[in-house]
Parts: C-alpha cells; structure tokens; sequence
C-alpha cells in the first residue's frame, strides 16, 4: 500500500469509523468495502477533501460472486482517481439481489450511464437515480445477461432449414 | 410576427439516426428542439451490443483478444494493449524492454491511424470532404504496416499476453522510417486545409463549449478533457509499458470548445509521431516475449517447428518434445492466474481505456468489464450540445469521436 492508499483508508477510518467492512489488496490495488448505506457519503468525503481530490470517477462496474458462492452475491465497484495524486482507490459495495444501491449520480454525473448498464445487465436497482431504465439491451428484454445463472444458448435460430424435416415431415420436429 | 413567435416556441421531438451519415455508426439521439435550437438531447444506444463482455466469461484468456480487436475498431492496437496489461498485471508478468517498445511504437501509430480518421470524418460532416480522402490516404499506410507485422489489417490481435505473437519483420522499421518522413508534411497540408479556414474557424469556435470542471464531472478524459485545459494523460500520469522512457509533452486546450479539441488531436499526432521516431530509434535487441513457459507458447523457427526454451535458433534440430508438450498446454488448457481483481487502464485516442478483470482462479477470466471512453464521453454531448444549433451537434458528436463498437460492446 503506498503512502497516499494509506492516507486515504486513514481518512475514511476516522471519518466513517462505522462503514468500512473490510480492506482488500491486491497487485498494488486498495478495494474497500463499504457499507451500501453510506456509499454516497463515502464517495462524496474523497471526493470533496482537499487533500485527496477523488473527483474523477473514472468506472463503476457490478460483479456477480455466485459462481464464487461468495454471499451477499452482487458486487458494485467503484473506481475512483485523483488527478491531483494520480491515485486510484476502489470501494466496493455488496448487496443480495433485489437489494438496491443507493444511487451516486448526485455525487458523480458520470455515474449515470454506469448504473443503468449495471442495472440493466446485472438487475441491481439504484435509488434515487433520475432515469433508471435499460441502457444496452431492448426494453423489454427479459433477464439480466451477465448474470452467472443466465441461461446460456437457448435463442432458437430465426432461420434453419433441414433437410431431414424436408424431405420426411415430422421427422425433425422434436429435435427442435 | 407574434405567430412565428408562437410557433417557435413550441418544442419538437426528432430522432437522429441510428441510421445518419454523422452519427458516426448507429447511435440515436432524441432531439428536443425550439426551431433549430436544442434544447434536450438523449443518447440512445446499444443497437451494436454483442455482448463481449459476456462472451469474454466462456473464453479463456487468450482468446478474449481477437473480441476486444472488435470493440474500438479503430485501435485495435491500443484495445489488445490494455487487456494484456490488465491480465500481466494478474499473472504478474513484465515484458522485456523490446516488447514494450514494438508495443509503444505500434500504438502511437494506431493512435496517428484512429486520429486520422476523426479528422476525416470531422472535416467530412461540417462539408470538407477532400479532407477526408487525404486522411484516408495517411491512414492506409498504417494499415499496410499493420498487414505487414502481423498480417491483418484492422483486427490485428498482435500483442499477447506475455509479449507479441511475432517479431518485427524484417526491414519493417525502414518502412515505419518512410512514414515517419512524409507524415508531417502531410499533417501540415491538413492544417493548410482547415485551421485558418473561415468556414471551419466558424464551424467549431466557441461550439460545444464544456468547462474541465464539468468534464471531469461527467468522466469525460482523453484529449476531450485535456481540451478544457486540464493536464492528464494516463501516459505520463501512470506510464505503463515503459512510456516512462520516451519524451513528448501533452498539449491542451484553453477553451474546451470543438475547435480546441481538433487542435489537441493534430498535437497529438506530432507528438505520437515523436514517440514513434524514438521508439526506433532506442529499438532494444533482445527477447520481445516474457521469460515465462506457463503463459508465453514457445518460439517457432521458420519452418514453424517449435523450438525449446533458451535453445539457440540457430541450431537447427529435430522438433523439441518439451516444447511441442507446453505449446499444447497453453493452447488446450490455458494458465490459471491466481485469484483477485485487477483494473488497467490505457491511454486510447478517445480517452482513459480499462479493464477490470476479476480471476477465480481458472483459466477464464470470471468477469471482464470494459470501461470504454466513448461510452463515457457520451454523457457529455448533451452539456455540450444544449443551447446550439441541429448543424452544430454533428460537429460535436464528430469532436468527441465516438466509436459505437465501444460504446455499446
């Protein structure tokens, strides 16, 4: 952990003492995991201090253990970066599914699009968010694909031909 | 009068695109207008989602390259470098030096080849169409380049992890060296073309204008960002692949508007050219590819035999068993980095490019996400674009060079 990583946890310690859950690290890389409640107050903290200056946030992607049986299963990552230290520290938040994240878009604007992607592909509700819809897949496509217990391969395909269905009928049908 | 006035109040709703020459791909945007003015705007996207992310999940690590080629198409270099980045930074691997700087040099010149065709296409939507033919004269001798050292021209996949696919070929820094010659007098019948051009100088002056404190706001990074003025490239502010060794500075704008933008992105391309000169230059001998036999498949002669490990080239013999074993290790089972999360992020032509990989131990990544730039970037057309003209969105959305293969992946 190098000095300004230290710093940084130093000052989310004393200023959250309730909200940091665990510290992870990993190749030089600081995740913290915070407590969902208190996301938008920890990121709004880094990102208003004078000394740290997180104001970018520069990527917020979700995560979903359950192939890792890892409980609760959902992960949000929050990827934050100073262009004053040229830092990054990431927070992560944990939820169980159909549990919702309180929203970061007042804090960030550039969280919008995020969370709509990660509501969209993985069906984590953001509160508070002003325009909650899905951003990459149709609107009425059901699921959530990057999800690990989506089911994989079973789009029929629009066209197929056969000749075995051609020439004897019936003979292909219940292959499907 | 007072019925023109009426009328021009009255808020119309209009689609742009997915299907419009200036959207550059498929990207629909929800015009809300006063007249001609702008006053809402909404991105709709994701009509090119293929789900690569999802795909990556069933792959293993080495055969996620040849998709991420597919997702900013128009720097595949710069998209490979990231992800074998990302998963060296898991496995803990450090390329030698010349690897590194084939990897460098090929990318400024990926990064010369994306600007080239902003600019073309820039020039093109505002009405400048012979500037895009001359564009696409420069870019196709990259191409060449590319087809030359690894035999594709645009989903090159050449970086691997560990190193290359290949070495250089032979005589092909000579080629790079006739680039090099003739690219800035060429850059220079560019600027002839548009900086001083009234039509352009009022096509772009003070269009588009966003403040640094706004565009960090909204994530916006690249030379977008560095238009407003602020001073960050993830080359100098975080070198990686020894970017450290080379010198160029980072040009930035003052006035965050359209046409500080274009005029950081021809800076870049001088100083992408510079970096290019040095990296043949300081070209190191040595091996291109990590001294590591779990993850690097062994090296070929030219026949295609396998050679083993340490042996001298030169010596020629019949096929290493040793070798021929691991090659069909890596390439049927793969190597299993140890567990955890990485993040890596690039500087591509549109901006800060990452990957978060998180590894569970097997020999497929468990999540990869893409943090595209362009994708980012799009949340800012609509602060860019309130309160100007229909005409003049084309020539923001063409300023912030989106690329929907990125944006919607």
């Amino acid at each position: 952990m190098n000095p300004i990583q230290a710093r940084t946890l130093e000052k989310v310690a004393r200023e959250f003492p309730d909200a940091i859950l665990e510290v992870e690290e990993f190749r030089g890389q600081v995740t913290i995991r915070v407590r969902k409640e208190r996301i938008r107050e920890v990121c709004r903290f880094l990102r208003d201090d004078p000394e740290l200056e997180y104001k970018l946030l520069s990527d917020l992607c979700g995560v979903d253990y359950w192939g890792m049986g890892l409980k609760p299963r959902f992960g949000v990552i929050y990827n934050l970066y100073s262009l004053k230290t040229y830092q990054r520290i990431f927070l992560e938040v944990r939820v169980e599914e159909g549990e919702g994240v309180p929203s970061v878009t007042s804090v960030f604007a550039t969280a919008n699009f995020h969370e709509r992607e990660v509501y969209d592909l993985f069906g984590i509700p953001f509160e508070g968010h002003p325009d909650l819809r899905r951003i990459l897949l149709p609107e009425d496509w059901e699921g959530h694909p990057l999800r690990k217990d989506y089911p994989l391969g079973y789009e029929p395909p629009e066209f197929s031909f056969s000749f075995r269905t051609f020439r004897e009928p019936g003979v292909g049908q219940e292959e499907g | 009068m007072a019925f023109v006035e009426e009328r021009t109040k009255e808020r119309m709703v209009i689609n742009m695109g997915p299907q419009h020459p200036s959207t550059h791909g498929v990207l629909r945007l929800e015009l809300e207008l006063e007249g001609e003015i702008v006053r809402a705007l909404r991105p709709h996207i994701g009509y090119l989602h293929t789900g690569m992310e999802k795909t990556a999940e069933s792959k293993k690590y080495i055969q996620v390259i040849p998709i991420l080629d597919r997702t900013d198409y128009l720097s595949p270099m710069i998209n490979n470098l990231g992800y074998c980045l990302a998963v060296e930074k898991l496995l803990d691997i450090e390329v030698p030096p010349r690897g590194q700087f084939i990897r460098v040099m090929l990318c400024e010149l990926n990064r010369i080849a994306s600007h080239l065709v902003w600019l073309g296409t820039h020039a093109m939507d505002i009405g400048a169409v012979s500037v895009f033919l001359y564009c696409f004269r420069e870019r196709e001798k990259i191409l060449d380049l590319f087809e030359e050292v690894c035999g594709a021209r645009m989903t090159v996949s050449y970086f691997r992890i560990g190193g290359l696919s290949d070495d250089l070929p032979e005589g092909f820094t000579e080629k790079v060296w006739t680039f090099l010659r003739e690219f800035p007098a060429r850059l220079q019948e560019y600027e002839d073309l548009l900086t001083k051009n009234p039509i352009w100088l009022k096509r772009t002056r003070g269009i588009g204008v966003i403040s640094a404190e706004d565009a960090i706001n909204l994530g916006l990074t690249g030379p977008s960002l560095r238009a407003c003025g602020v001073k960050w490239d993830l080359r100098k502010a975080n070198p990686y692949s020894g970017y450290e060794n080379f010198r160029f500075f980072i040009p930035t704008g003052t006035h965050g508007d359209v046409y500080d933008r274009y005029l950081v992105r021809l800076e870049e391309m001088r100083q992408s050219r510079e970096i290019v000169r040095q990296a043949i230059e300081n070209l190191p001998d040595g091996p291109y590819n990590a001294d590591r036999p779990d993850v690097v498949p062994p090296p070929k002669d030219q026949e295609g035999k396998l050679l083993a490990y340490g042996r001298d080239p030169e010596i020629q013999g019949p096929e290493d068993m040793e070798a021929l074993i691991r090659h069909f290790k890596i390439w049927t089972e793969g190597f299993r980095p140890p567990k955890g999360a990485v993040y890596q992020a690039v500087e591509a032509p549109k901006g800060e490019l990452g990957y978060y990989i998180v590894s569970d131990g097997s020999a497929k990544p468990y999540r990869m996400h893409i943090r595209g730039p362009s994708f980012v970037n799009l949340q800012a057309l609509e602060r860019m674009c309130v309160g100007h003209m229909v005409a003049d969105v084309v020539a923001i959305i063409a300023s912030i060079d989106p690329v929907m293969g990125e944006v919607d992946r």
